[in-house]
């Protein structure tokens, strides 16, 4: 760039800076508050304490709900991004009549309200007797994550050159094996990805979850509970650990799929 | 590649079809047909009755609601994409390749954190002795009321929006063709001359995709509505919410939710031609 302004470069720079301020505030405050031992959090904070953790971790419901929540999540990251990679490749491969509405259908999801997926799902789910289930809580959220897995590998796929299978059909090898040594090592950082963004998508998912669980509640749909009901600090607690364990996913993920040119810097 | 379809092309294509299909596309169809249905004894019936409609439409509290959650996803999506401009900007023009990589790495963080309990925690900061009142009575300011009203609400649509604005925005910054930029200066065009005259042209696609995004996620919104403008008057989603917990009134919530869709597809096919169309033409 030709001509740079230090006083505009600082200002943008402030501003960035006020701008993650604003996103992380909140985050960073239901991590202080779910330290403090004061029931409604002000300031100045009151003492240090691990209170709501212990009362959380006393809670059977709420291990219940981890584990429901822990269950979903898991075994939608699976379909979700199995169904995901299928859509990605048959974008990324094939051309056929009506393409633009198999692709609108697969995305379209995250653009409809949860609120309204929600009731559609309930009122749905509930006519072939599965609203309340586990099942129907996984059918809901495989609906909403599977766009994010299609997109991260479709990117992936995107980035990968077209003469690559074309030289392993060349060499002998057929769909299954181009499939298994050639584009599923590609998209692999992308697979990866997928899985955990996509179970992660379905940890933070409480609206439809709320709609269709019925008693099966996963751990959003408890923090919901307890909004409305009364008001604790054990909302921060519960809200931080998934935090802290999906960052720890991410942190590793990031970690071992680093490319080997990155571990030099 | 008009070739008939191998078994291997199936295999891989029609999960993804039949589970959208399924789960998606008819769930949504039903939601269309149940709106027409009649609630006898607690039980929804087949039947083809324009009641819920007519009463649903001819209810100011319907269309008060309506316009309220228009107007307020409307700023909500005006306010963000302002603020995350200059942000998105910084980003793709003015950072290493490297420090843009950790930004963007920064801004994925908040999809892992649960949108409730941000709201929960932004409850703490916004209250009438919470910590921005605090802050502000430090400096002589204040106390402003900014829970249970719109400034809440909007609070917390921005606080969801803002990330994934800014990525988006970033995104298609990213695909500006660096030598327009090079040669407006060499033109001698200034530099905001330059952002409005070259770069917002050029990105405009990307941008308007990232405000029609915080319209959707606003005008869908049921938490900041609810836990920070305290529920009343209701948004659109807050009434779908309260006419299905109150009993099995789903044929009226199915109303709402189809007008949400129906403007849901009218904004977002109103942007996107806006948003592909040729200047000049």
């Amino acid at each position: 760039m030709g001509n740079e302004n230090r006083i505009i470069n600082i200002l943008l720079k402030v501003h960035i800076a006020l701008c993650l301020l604003f996103i992380f505030a909140p985050i960073a405050g239901s991590f202080v508050f779910s330290l403090n031992s004061d029931r409604f959090p002000s300031l100045p904070l009151g003492e240090f304490s691990t209170e709501w953790y212990r009362l959380i971790w006393e809670d059977p419901l709420v291990w219940q709900g981890f584990g429901n929540t822990l269950v979903v999540g898991l075994t939608v990251a699976v379909i979700a991004t199995l169904l995901g990679f299928g859509g990605a490749y048959t974008d990324f491969r094939y051309n056929f009549t009506g393409k633009s509405f198999y692709v609108a259908l697969a995305l379209l999801p995250p653009t409809i309200p949860v609120v309204i997926l929600g009731l559609a799902m309930l009122a749905f789910l509930s006519r072939v007797n599965l609203s309340g289930t586990t099942i129907s809580v996984i059918i809901a959220h495989g609906v909403m994550c599977s766009p994010f897995a299609m997109a991260i590998i479709r990117l992936r796929l995107s980035q990968m050159d077209p003469d690559l299978e074309a030289a392993s059909w060349n060499m002998g090898g057929n769909q299954w094996q181009t499939l298994r040594y050639v584009i599923i090592p590609f998209a692999r950082p992308a697979i990866f990805a997928a899985l955990f963004i996509t179970m992660a998508v379905s940890f933070d998912e409480f609206a439809v979850a709320w709609f269709v669980s019925g008693l099966n509640e996963t751990l959003p749909v408890k923090i919901l509970g307890f909004l409305q009901g009364q008001v604790s600090p054990r909302i921060n607690a519960i809200g931080s650990l998934p935090f802290l364990s999906s960052m720890t996913l991410i942190i590793l993920a990031q970690l071992l799929l680093r490319s080997p040119e990155d571990k030099k810097s | 590649m008009t070739k008939r379809p191998t078994f291997f092309s199936l295999i891989l294509s029609l999960p993804l079809l039949i589970w959208q299909l399924t789960f998606f596309l008819f769930p949504l169809l039903f939601l269309v047909a149940i709106s027409f249905w009649t609630v006898r004894n607690f039980q929804m019936t087949p039947d083809l009755n324009f009641a819920n409609w007519e009463r649903i439409l001819t209810r100011g509290v319907f269309w008060d609601a309506y316009f309220r959650t228009m107007v307020l996803a409307t700023t909500a999506a005006v306010i963000t994409s302002a603020i995350a401009f200059p942000a998105s900007y910084a980003i793709s023009f003015k950072m290493s390749e490297k420090a843009k990589r950790w930004m963007i790495f920064i801004l994925i963080i908040p999809f892992f954190t649960s949108y409730l309990v941000r709201v929960y925690s932004l409850q703490v900061f916004l209250s009438d002795a919470g910590i921005v009142n605090a802050a502000l009575g430090y400096l002589g300011l204040g106390p402003f009321t900014m829970l249970n009203n719109a400034f809440g609400i909007l609070v917390g649509m921005v606080t969801l929006t803002l990330p994934l604005v800014i990525l988006l925005q970033t995104f298609s910054l990213n695909f500006v063709n660096r030598d327009l930029i090079e040669a407006a200066h060499n033109l001698r065009c200034g530099r905001l001359r330059t952002v409005f005259a070259v770069i917002v042209p050029s990105a405009k696609v990307g941008l308007v995709i990232a405000a029609l995004f915080a319209f959707i996620l606003s005008f869908g919104d049921f938490v900041s509505p609810l836990y920070l403008g305290g529920g009343n008057p209701p948004t659109l989603s807050i009434m779908i919410t309260d006419i299905t917990k109150s009993g099995q009134q789903w044929p009226r919530a199915a109303v709402v939710a189809i007008m949400m869709i129906a403007t849901l597809l009218t904004v977002a096919f109103a942007a996107i031609t806006y948003a592909y169309k040729e200047r000049g033409k």
